[in-house]
């Protein structure tokens, strides 16, 4: 193992213990086997490069897979738990077991092709939305080693390919030969395109502070501290809390979950465009979504989160991967919990305060990010960039919310009593 | 009118859009948040209702035909099966038209017993109205759990006293099938006196948040005329605006002896509908710690009643009372035989349904489900 720590080069936190720089190197260990394996038996250079990046496509895959898994029995068991309940616990110890018996249920299902459906595009439309799912998990930073696909332009390819989503879900839609998933489809289609851009536009400021679109460049930027200590996390400031509320919020929205998950709104249209799926590809629509959640807050994390880096000065000898899943629950845990007590908007609603909320307040950070870039580093220069930022910020979300009060002010209501 | 035309029935609404533009969406039998078996052929416009149709009889199963051909007793244990949510009241009400129907006295304590399971019920309908209503919202579930907690509370009131949780069949001819088992009465003085902390806690988690005043206010609105012209009763008819209760209008029983009164709103939104509903369970409370207070000792049923072979001199008889969806009337007719010659029912589900219609037109298919959820129906009492 020790020679395993080596070779990953973890030439950092020379002062922590050996089980820490073991535990930072432990998503490498898939890589490096295949690596010290194809060194002895002498291939290739280019079979050794393909190899090694289907190691790390397999790991991020295997992973995901994994959490995918465990996030569905935790979602349910939060939920449970939000409200009075046990949640599944009669499968294996705790209900452990319970997504191995979701998934043979799954697979062993008939699966049900409706007679006016388009046979192709129906079946197409479910393995389409878990490709850019995973495409979309390949790009980003998990910890400081362990960056799957290092591109330089990787936020615009993650935004790339996360728009293909849209696309799947309305040939889900539409190749179903039904109306609900039609109705469905045509919900998702206005809400995810209304909702890529405040999820687009609050990224620009980090994308002017960074000068970079490389998330591990990103990453790096805030994984330094101000004055020793305190991070240096995008949401720590004043235009990087508004940009990463505006984000978060848009993520829930792209993610299809509660209070927007007007898409598959159950009590509404049955499941949306997934009403006329059953067995396999249904399941393959599950996946997509919670793989997509993953990355959407796999992106938010990195975005404004500090990505893998530790909150305070003098943690860093914890592996950085660890950081990042630990945050993962964390952004995951808000979501069930939003989920477990909120209820759903309309659609007229959910538009609205994309337009006149959402977008307005997320265009506002990119010059507030402009104006704290000006200000410059430092203790006065921070304190100048806070004194100029916050009512440059605060006022117009003031005016935005008095108007929009005034618009929809919910009246207060008068009640009689009769003897 | 054949029922293929009625179902392709021309949109109501005029949006100038092309009819050939219209989708028509079948929502239930088989739906989610259709409360049963109930089916609704819309007409949308995008996702405008232009035109919505009601379609009912799929849990048609012949009751008041069934009620012709068995002795009245014998149509008890059926009225549980109306509103399942609220067997109590139903018993109630049947056992009131049999007893004007026959002339037949109650004792005091049968009454106050009877009040007692009526508002208990009443108290339980409007608690799992709350989180059906919030289900229906797209709160997936929590409210409802907690409104099922309380529920279960009651269940196990009923449960004692009438040996079921749900299907009581507890009310007789003069009076109730058997006396409040020993304790019940501090049991149910416990629930009654902890119901107000569950109903302050249900408000301040429901009542101010933002989605739902969104999502309810100045939904679903009809005009308080057209309401009166449709029968419309219960809660919905309160929330219009119109202080219309049968407990007050006929003091039927002993309701007269009891210090409560009738809230009624002024919009009729689905909001309205809701909190006249939260302000009904305080003052049904209040009914409960009178009726709970007071209670005598005696007979429990009229001992001069056989329920064997029992018979009605001809006649007719029509009584009512105030469910906890509206007003809920049996119809009975006699021609001295062992069976009623004839039996209707008039239930509240069904006539408060009448108008959905006109609630819905001009709004979203969301707010239609919204809509339904507030008229609050059970399928068991619409189509019998």
């Amino acid at each position: 193992m020790n020679l395993l720590a080596d070779q990953a080069g973890v030439t950092q936190a020379v002062d922590a213990p050996a089980i820490w720089t073991t535990l930072e190197a432990l998503p490498q260990l898939p890589n490096r086997l295949v690596g010290w394996i194809g060194f002895q038996m002498n291939i290739p250079e280019w079979l050794a490069t393909l190899l090694g990046l289907l190691v790390s496509a397999a790991v991020v895959v295997g992973v995901f897979l994994t959490c995918f898994a465990l996030v569905s029995l935790v979602e349910r068991k939060t939920l449970a738990r939000i409200q009075n309940r046990y949640g599944p616990n009669r499968v294996g110890p705790f209900g452990l077991f319970q997504p191995v018996a979701d998934g043979i249920k799954m697979l062993t299902k008939e699966d049900i092709v409706p007679y006016k459906a388009e046979k192709l595009l129906h079946l197409i439309a479910p393995i389409m939305i878990v490709i850019p799912a995973v495409l979309a998990l390949g790009v980003l930073p998990y910890g400081k080693e362990w960056v799957p696909v290092n591109l330089e332009l990787g936020l615009l390819f993650f935004f790339a390919v996360g728009a293909m989503t849209e696309l799947s879900v309305f040939i889900a839609g539409w190749a179903s030969g039904s109306k609900f998933p039609m109705l469905g489809s045509l919900r998702a289609i206005s809400q995810m395109v209304s909702y890529e851009l405040p999820l687009l536009i609050s990224a620009m400021g980090v994308i002017m502070m960074t000068g970079s679109m490389s998330l591990p460049a990103i990453v790096e930027h805030q994984s330094q501290y101000n004055f020793g200590v305190l991070s240096n996390w995008n949401i720590f400031t004043p235009w990087g809390l508004v940009g990463g509320i505006v984000f978060f919020i848009a993520c829930i929205a792209e993610a299809n979950r509660c209070p927007f998950d007007l898409p598959e709104g159950e009590s509404e249209i049955v499941a949306g465009h997934m009403t006329e799926y059953s067995g396999f590809k249904y399941a393959l629509f599950f996946m997509g979504e919670y793989l997509g959640l993953f990355a959407i807050s796999g992106l938010f994390i990195t975005l404004f989160l500090g990505g893998w880096s530790a909150p305070i000065a003098g943690l860093e000898f914890v592996p950085t991967w660890l950081w990042f899943f630990g945050k993962l629950v964390c952004v995951i845990m808000t979501m069930l919990w939003i989920r477990g007590t909120w209820m759903r908007v309309r659609m007229d609603q959910l538009m609205r305060f994309c337009w006149l909320f959402l977008i307005p307040l997320s265009l506002l950070t990119i010059p507030a990010a402009g104006i704290w870039k000006f200000c410059g580093e430092g203790f006065l220069a921070g304190l100048l960039g806070w004194g100029v930022t916050v009512p440059f910020l605060i006022v117009p979300y003031i005016i935005i919310t008095v108007i929009l009060n005034r618009r929809l002010a919910p009246a207060t209501r008068q009640y009689h009593f009769a003897e | 009118m054949s029922v293929k035309e009625n179902i392709l029935s021309k949109p109501t609404l005029e949006t100038g859009a092309d009819e050939d533009q219209l989708l028509r969406v079948s929502l239930g039998p088989q739906h989610p948040s259709t409360h049963g078996v109930f089916r609704m052929n819309v007409m949308l416009d995008g996702e405008t209702v232009v035109s919505l149709k009601p379609v009912f009889g799929y849990l048609h199963r012949n009751h008041e035909k069934i009620a012709e051909n068995i002795p009245y007793l014998g149509s008890m244990p059926y009225t549980d099966r109306l509103d399942y949510l609220c067997p109590l009241t139903n018993n109630h009400a049947y056992a009131l038209a049999v007893e004007k129907l026959a002339g037949i006295e109650v004792p005091e304590r049968a009454e106050y017993i009877r009040i007692i399971t009526s508002e208990l019920t009443r108290v339980m309908n409007h608690t799992v109205f709350m989180g059906f209503f919030l289900g229906d919202l797209g709160a997936w579930g929590s409210a409802l759990m907690y409104a099922f907690r309380e529920r279960e509370k009651l269940f196990d009131l009923f449960e004692e006293l009438t040996g079921a949780r749900m299907m009581t069949n507890y009310m007789r001819f003069g009076g109730c099938r058997n006396d409040l088992p020993a304790g019940w009465i501090e049991k149910a003085k416990t629930f009654v006196d902890g119901y107000d902390a569950f109903l302050d806690e249900m408000e301040s988690l429901i009542t101010g948040n933002e989605i739902l005043l969104a999502r309810t206010q100045n939904i679903g609105q009809v005009s308080k005329e057209l309401m009166v012209n449709a029968g419309i009763t219960g809660p919905m008819l309160r929330a219009a605006g119109v202080a219309y209760d049968v407990r007050k209008v006929d003091s039927y029983g002993i309701y007269d002896r009891f210090d409560f009164k009738v809230p009624y709103g002024e919009k009729g939104d689905c909001y309205d509908r809701m909190m006249i509903r939260f302000l009904e369970m305080r003052e049904s409370l209040k009914i409960l710690k009178q009726a709970i207070a007071d209670i005598p000792e005696g007979d429990y049923v009229n001992p001069k009643i056989k329920s064997a072979k029992f018979k009605a001199k001809p006649g007719e008889a029509y009584a009512r009372i105030e469910g906890p969806k509206g007003e809920l009337g049996f119809h009975l007719i006699s021609d001295g035989g062992v069976n009623p010659y004839r039996y209707h029912v008039r239930p509240p589900s069904f006539v408060n349904l009448t108008l959905i219609e006109d609630m819905c037109l001009g709004l979203d298919l969301a707010d239609v489900v919204v809509i339904l959820g507030s008229v609050d129906i059970v399928l068991g009492e619409v189509d019998r």
